[in-house]
């Protein structure tokens, strides 16, 4: 089972090769190029405009590439094109395999039903067809994301901003997927908040070995979650490296001044 | 001034083809909303602009036409469609549901099982069962073309986090020929099981959604529900205060100011028949009489 593993995690579970992306005469992302590995985390980090969610709408098939291409490993270990899916499989893989961790929690979430439905529609979506089930497992994540299960019957509108957050996660880790996208997980949260959504993200993520790309500008994001850091500027991947190596020892003057515009604790 | 002034039963014969092509490429893909061009009626919406239109499309001079309100022949809507159509069509009309051959129907089905040679027309308000939960057209139309209803049993598992069990007592949603959920319009679900393999054509018409839908008939319909909480249909348990019947969709009708209340069939041919018949009710036998002073 071990072997199986090292054999599994041996390759890589998303590529992406030289993605190019232009709106009209804007090139918004050019030439971006990496692999990710199962249970790794990569951060992709930049200022405003520089082509993080273009790149991560790419990678998760919401936008076509203008060029270049993104191939997935599916569950039965072969890689796909994300463009040559359909789009049944497309959206199922989005229902199962993946997860979209959106800044606004209303976005991803439905707001007018309750916590309970809306962490149990994706398996309702893959044919769970037991309430009991759907409502033991509901809860359970619930417990997980450390959400009051008295709650489990209130609309999330009820719900404060680090709750909301919250049961997005949940909502989407029920199906348990390898590959989850963050945009911005964390912003517009309070700083003791993001704390402790940061604490269960990070164990979550160790818990179920996911594999996430997560696109922030709070390079203390990137340093307490990700394994991998990505610096993008206008459009391109300015330097690529392991965390503490582009953070403590950044090469390129953009990198170095985005570090030292942190504030020092 | 003596030529009618209308085509055989209102619309002109354009129009109607244009309906009938709507109609047989519903009964094609069973369950499937198809979109058509829903003509003005002289008629508000919401009083079964879509029915009417379905039904003036597929009437012909030979056929017997009942139209029921809520299982009534006798409510405004019903005589009043039931009279465009005399006046218009001037085809036969009856109240007795084995006679007809086209039934336009608004809220339920007739207790009487239906027969090879009917048709049974739904007005429908609003055709698509996933608007209330999903707002966006687009998405809708994308979820039907993909069978992707989990969001259906969303609607179900709210139900019962609420009150318990599925609370949802009309428009219960139906899924047709293992393929598309559809919207049974607002019948009670004690009628939804009718829905299942009927020898009737059954043909839905939404007007101001501009939508028209099919059953074929012997076509399976199977209520969605959850394996511990399985589809029931809904019956006051009461015998009809007029027939006695022990297994019809009854109405509850307020008698006075106290608190008094009878329930009667909502199906009043079905009523009438059986009192015809020689059923009684508890209430049947007692005419009315004005009571002075107090009583009980």
């Amino acid at each position: 089972m071990a072997e199986l593993d090292t054999l599994e995690s041996d390759q890589p579970l998303l590529v992406a090769e030289s993605l190019s992306k232009s709106f009209g005469r804007i090139a918004a992302c050019r030439e971006v190029s990496f692999a990710l590995y199962p249970g790794e985390v990569l951060a992709i980090v930049g200022e405003s405009g520089s082509g993080k969610s273009t790149l991560l709408q790419m990678l998760s098939g919401q936008l076509t590439p203008s060029a270049g291409r993104v191939s997935y490993r599916m569950r039965d270990g072969v890689a796909r094109d994300l463009t040559t899916l359909g789009e049944a499989e497309r959206r199922f893989l989005f229902r199962t395999d993946w997860g979209y961790v959106h800044q606004d929690p209303a976005q991803g979430l439905r707001m007018a039903v309750s916590a309970g439905a809306n962490v149990g529609e994706r398996l309702m979506a893959v044919g769970w067809n037991h309430y009991g089930r759907i409502r033991d497992t509901a809860s359970d994540w619930l417990m997980r994301v450390e959400i009051d299960v008295a709650r489990i019957d209130d609309a999330p509108r009820t719900y404060s901003g680090g709750m909301r957050q919250r049961l997005q996660i949940a909502r989407n880790l029920v199906t348990e997927p390898r590959l989850v996208f963050m945009d911005e997980p964390t912003g517009g949260l309070d700083v003791s908040v993001q704390a402790r959504l940061l604490d269960l993200l990070r164990s979550l993520v160790a818990e179920l070995h996911l594999a996430v790309i997560i696109v922030t500008h709070d390079l203390a994001v990137a340093r307490l979650l990700s394994h991998r850091v990505m610096v993008m500027k206008g459009g391109r991947v300015i330097e690529t490296g392991l965390t503490d190596q582009v953070l403590d020892d950044p090469r390129e003057p953009y990198t170095q001044l985005l570090v030292s515009s942190i504030l020092p604790p | 001034m003596n030529a009618p002034a209308y085509n055989f039963a209102y619309l002109d014969e354009q129009t109607k083809r244009m309906i009938r092509r709507a109609i047989l490429k519903a009964i094609a893909i069973p369950g499937y909303q198809v979109p058509f061009a829903s003509r003005e009626m002289p008629m508000p919406y919401g009083w079964g602009t879509g029915g009417v239109q379905v039904t003036a499309a597929i009437l012909g001079p030979e056929d017997v036409l009942k139209v029921i309100d809520q299982g009534s022949d006798d409510t405004t809507n019903a005589i009043s469609i039931r009279k465009f159509f005399a006046k218009t069509a001037g085809v036969a009309t009856t109240t007795a549901t084995d006679e007809a051959t086209v039934i336009q129907t608004r809220h339920r089905i007739p207790e009487t099982a239906l027969h090879e040679n009917q048709v049974l027309v739904y007005q429908v308000p609003i055709p698509e069962p996933l608007r209330f939960l999903e707002p966006r057209e687009t998405e809708t139309r994308r979820m039907h073309a993909l069978a992707e209803y989990g969001l259906m049993h969303v609607k179900l598992y709210e139900d019962i986090a609420r009150f318990g069990h599925i609370a949802t007592a009309y428009a219960y949603p139906v899924k047709v020929n293992a393929r598309y959920v559809m919207d049974p319009s607002p019948t009670p679900k004690f009628d939804n099981p009718k829905m299942d393999n009927c020898a009737a054509l059954q043909l839905f018409g939404a007007g101001r959604e501009k939508r028209i839908y099919a059953i074929p008939p012997y076509t399976k319909v199977v209520s969605l529900d959850f394996e511990d909480h399985p589809f029931e249909p809904y019956r006051f348990n009461a015998p009809c205060a007029l027939c006695g019947a022990e297994n019809s969709y009854l109405d509850e009708i307020v008698t006075d100011d106290k608190g008094g209340r009878m329930f009667v069939c909502s199906d009043t041919d079905y009523c009438e028949g059986r009192q015809a018949a020689g059923h009684h009710g508890s209430l049947s036998a007692a005419p009315y009489k004005e009571k002075a002073g107090s009583h009980g």
